[in-house]
């Protein structure tokens, strides 16, 4: 086999495997894995742009908390269907993030991060200042009448699962065949050495923002799903703890690796779902996590896994 | 109340704000000035000094200012010797490399909050200040009877909320005469300009290292002290002032110490007096959105000037 079939048909591989898991699980993590998909699209996003792209950005709930609330806004106050709803979410993360990624791509390094940081406190914010419309913090319920599909009830736990599965499985396939285009190509090469890929005549802003757009929009997309399929929006999902998980998902995964955010997330879930039946303080578990990776594993699981023996992991 | 009185009321809770805020500002300006790299965990540092300042002066009994001496003493040492643990612990291991460093102290942010919640508790609590005697401010007016001066009702500031005033003063007096006129300033700026020559020159650059990053986070946990008979100590505290002092940092220009100080000086009175008047979520909206434009469009602050490579 090549190296290529290898790897699609180990992805098209966890896709069926999840599938059929949705079959097999107890309704406790079958709920959790549906969860878990709809996070790890999140993270697949912010791996677009961190792993891939070496863009570390510390304010990816904006996109995350713009698809959330695209979503659920035009569901809530102009009584759109889920189908134009959904969509309007994925538009409102990517024209957001066209902005910030013009805005913020004049910055390198320390500066985006405290940039994006800065932009998506502002978001977090603007929530809170039209707590009229977003209900703030509080937030606010999708009524399950307000969540069929074409005649499908996304509230239900067997097709909320495999609304999740669809999501994810096109969000991942997407990258996995970003990866492998020139463009993604070229995106590595600026994670390496911007100068050396600026030098070979590749227009690095151009790649990057496009990095930023689709990070940006992948992010836009879990927050309606996640909207949607869970039935609430609050504000709680724009705040800086929602930047961070991403970035902790993915270190811990394995930033640079396809199956690395699903396994980070998948991993982190449980982890934290584990600590907080045991205390309130569960952010700890976060915290430590985030130390030791930096200091011992900055390549996470799949990296470790491709270092040591898969080198053809994408 | 009139408006004239009001704004001098505004102006004087801005100006408590923005004394506080230049201590911490300047503790992230400093660490950020001669190590290059951001500490996102300044913030708990702030908290860790309020919770100890509570430990320390609900110890010691007698009289109140008995128990703030003490906590003005310990909490900053504590904070600082804590600090530099943690720098030779984590972020000398991986080199000070600027963007490991922020995810290494994020992780650190949540690790001190969450053991300060798991320990101290959810709740805030009180630090009684030694002295807070209510001074009434005079305001003065060209009515019929010609220039009068009087006392307008509610018209006045705590005893307390002065002495923080001039102590943040003192201190800071005390941070530019240490940077410039002792040995150990001396060492530093040179660890600034240029670590790898210095360390050629003998300078033990990693263990100063770990005092400024000591130091830095030590003059946190006294703005903290100095704040905390005003506010409460709680495990949530430390956010706002670290976003403050990143906005502060920022629009004085990324290491520069005067230039920090002129910046507290204008977010902390302007988020005052603005805060009086408008609502605060929007004030800190218009603040971070002209902070990230700050950064995009004049990387060197408002007051720094650019740097030479």
């Amino acid at each position: 086999m090549t190296d290529m079939t290898k790897s699609l048909s180990l992805h098209l591989g966890l896709i069926a495997l999840l599938l059929s898991l949705n079959w097999l699980l107890p309704s406790y993590h079958h709920g959790n894995l549906a969860r878990i998909m709809v996070l790890a699209i999140y993270a697949i996003g912010y791996n677009v742009a961190f792993g891939y792209t070496g863009l570390l950005s510390l304010g990816h709930a904006m996109f995350f908390a713009a698809g959330m609330y695209g979503m659920a806004l035009t569901v809530r106050h102009l009584g759109w269907s889920p189908a134009p709803a959904l969509i309007a979410g994925i538009l409102s993360g990517f024209v957001l993030s066209v902005i910030v990624g013009l805005l913020a791509l004049r910055t390198s390094g320390v500066a985006f991060m405290i940039v994006t940081l800065m932009f998506a406190q502002s978001v977090f914010l603007i929530i809170l200042y039209f707590t009229e419309y977003t209900r703030g913090d509080e937030g606010f319920v999708i009524q399950q009448a307000q969540r069929v599909m074409g005649g499908i009830d996304l509230s239900e736990a067997h097709n909320r699962y495999l609304a999740a599965l669809l999501g994810f499985g096109v969000c991942l396939m997407l990258t996995w065949f970003l990866v492998g285009h020139p463009f993604g190509k070229t995106l590595i090469a600026i994670r390496e050495n911007e100068e050396r890929a600026r030098m070979l005549g590749y227009n690095v802003y151009l790649h990057k923002l496009g990095a930023v757009v689709i990070s940006g929009t992948i992010s836009a997309t879990a927050g309606a799903l996640y909207g949607l399929l869970f039935g609430y929006a609050g504000a709680t999902f724009a705040t800086v703890q929602y930047s961070i998980f991403p970035l902790l998902w993915v270190l811990l995964g394995g930033a640079g690796t396809l199956l690395g955010p699903f396994v980070g997330t998948l991993f982190m879930f449980y982890l934290i779902d584990f600590t907080s039946e045991i205390t309130t303080a569960y952010m700890l578990v976060a915290g430590v996590a985030l130390v030791l990776l930096t200091l011992f594993a900055p390549q996470g699981f799949m990296g470790e896994l491709r270092k040591r023996a898969l080198g053809w992991l994408p | 109340m009139e408006f004239g009185p009001y704004l001098l009321l505004a102006s004087m809770e801005g100006a408590v704000t923005a004394a506080v805020l230049a201590l911490t500002a300047v503790g992230l300006s400093l660490v950020f000035g001669v190590m290059r790299v951001v500490n996102v965990a300044h913030g708990e540092f702030f908290m860790l000094g309020a919770v100890i300042a509570w430990y320390v002066a609900s110890t010691v009994g007698g009289h109140p200012a008995l128990g703030f001496v003490a906590a003005m003493i310990i909490a900053p040492l504590f904070v600082g010797g804590l600090a530099a643990l943690a720098d030779m612990v984590f972020l000398k291991r991986i080199a000070y490399d600027p963007e490991r460093t922020i995810v290494a102290t994020i992780g650190l942010l949540y690790i001190i909050q969450q053991v300060t919640l798991m320990t101290y508790g959810p709740d805030a609590r009180p630090v009684v200040p030694p002295f807070n005697t209510r001074l009434a401010l005079p305001w003065f007016e060209f009515g019929e009877n010609g220039f009068e001066i009087y006392w307008p009702w509610g018209l006045s500031i705590t005893s307390y909320k002065l002495f923080v005033i001039v102590a943040a003063g003192v201190i800071l007096l005390g941070v530019w005469g240490m940077m410039t006129r002792s040995k150990i300033g001396l060492i530093m700026r040179a660890t600034q300009l240029d670590g790898e020559m210095a360390q050629a020159f003998g300078i033990p650059v990693e263990r100063v290292y770990a005092m400024v990053f000591g130091i830095g986070c030590g003059l946190a946990a006294m703005a903290a002290v100095l704040i905390v008979p005003i506010q409460q100590a709680h495990y949530l505290m430390g956010g706002d002032p670290l976003l403050l002092s990143f906005i502060v940092v920022i629009i004085g220009g990324l290491g520069s110490l005067p230039g920090t100080v002129i910046a507290a000086l204008l977010i902390g009175m302007s988020d005052g007096i603005i805060s009086v008047f408008f609502t605060p979520t929007l004030a800190k909206i218009l603040a971070t959105l002209a902070v990230a434009l700050v950064l995009v469009f004049r990387p060197q602050g408002l007051f720094g000037t650019r740097e030479h490579d």
